[in-house]
């Protein structure tokens, strides 16, 4: 539900680049999701198609590249994939780690004509 | 010719912007400031209730109550003694964002108050993504809901500042192991503030209180 105001925050970034750039039209935007990140790919799309319509960005393609939830364990600096149901660190089973990736969500850039 | 522009701009910066403006309109009344999120029916009104009345003569407390549609949680708070008690009706909204922070706090005078309780929309997942510029964020967890939420729902977890494990008294009913539970906790989120309570029966409710007490006249 929470993706049709994010996809009018997505259009609107896009746009503000675009007019910066004199652009007349917006090909394909570039978008970076992590895998911690609440966002819906399908969602973001289906808000797109109706809110980007009448805009320079009605026919952008939107491209989504998932960045996977990576940790790295604070007791011996291991870096791992969290597996599901368990956090711990597979190296030394240590507790207390740092999320390094996962909790991306950016427009990374757009093509423009 | 096609050209690619470089944006790298994270797409909830807008949000995060007010966020900080709410944060600093919060401040300069001198209030203390909590979001308290958790999955629906863990109890967070009740902890509010709980939490008011121990409060009385205190601290001058306001609420901000998120729901999707009704003013039950407002009317709770409002009946359980706080001064004031504002409803923000989403319209279907899975969570509350800085926007709809920040039109409760024009109706409210900030000034007059010590602390102020924000009770987000019951919802595991999407609060975490959304700041409002409190200053701390607190997750009500249960008994009943099972040991494994924080592997389900690491980015609750792992972005509050205080955690509430309440309905401890169900403990000897559920499967719950609470080993399982803190050790997914103490991977997200290491150290953070625990408070193991009872909103029924009133156990361990006063460190709870203290902790607000604390924050709230520094």
């Amino acid at each position: 539900m929470h993706e049709l105001p994010v996809t009018q925050s997505l259009l609107k970034i896009a746009l503000d680049h675009a007019e910066k750039a004199d652009a007349k039209r917006i090909t394909d935007l570039h978008i970076v999701v992590g895998e911690l990140s609440s966002m819906v790919d399908d969602s973001i799309q289906f808000y797109w198609e109706i809110i980007a319509k009448d805009t320079i960005a009605e026919q952008a393609k939107l491209h989504f590249r998932r960045v996977p939830a990576e940790l790295q364990c604070m007791t011996c600096f291991t870096k791992y994939s969290p597996k599901s149901g368990e956090l711990i660190c597979p190296q030394c089973g240590g507790v207390g780690a740092k999320i390094i990736a996962g909790e991306e969500f950016s427009l990374e850039a757009i093509d423009v004509e | 010719m096609t050209q690619r522009v470089a944006v790298v701009e994270n797409i909830l910066n807008a949000n995060d912007r007010l966020a900080d403006e709410n944060r600093a309109r919060i401040e300069s009344a001198g209030v203390f400031s909590i979001n308290i999120m958790a999955s629906p029916g863990a109890g967070k009104t009740s902890l509010i209730e709980q939490t008011l009345p121990r409060l009385k003569g205190k601290l001058r407390i306001a609420t901000i109550d998120g729901d999707i549609a009704t003013t039950i949680d407002s009317d709770r708070a409002a009946a359980a003694g706080a001064q004031a008690a504002i409803q923000i009706n989403t319209g279907g909204d899975c969570h509350l964002d800085a926007v709809m922070l920040h039109g409760a706090l024009d109706q409210l005078d900030l000034t007059q108050f010590d602390l102020l309780i924000v009770e987000n929309v019951g919802n595991l997942v999407c609060p975490a993504s959304f700041k409002l510029g409190t200053h701390k964020s607190v997750l009500v967890a249960s008994v009943p809901e099972g040991d494994d939420k924080p592997y389900k729902y690491p980015g609750m977890y792992r972005g509050v500042d205080a955690l509430v494990i309440n309905k401890i008294d169900l403990l000897p009913y559920v499967p719950f192991k609470m080993d399982y539970f803190e050790r997914g906790v103490q991977v997200l989120n290491p150290g953070v503030t625990t408070f193991p309570l009872s909103c029924r029966t009133g156990e361990g409710l006063d460190a709870w209180v203290d902790w607000l007490i604390q924050n709230s006249t520094k």
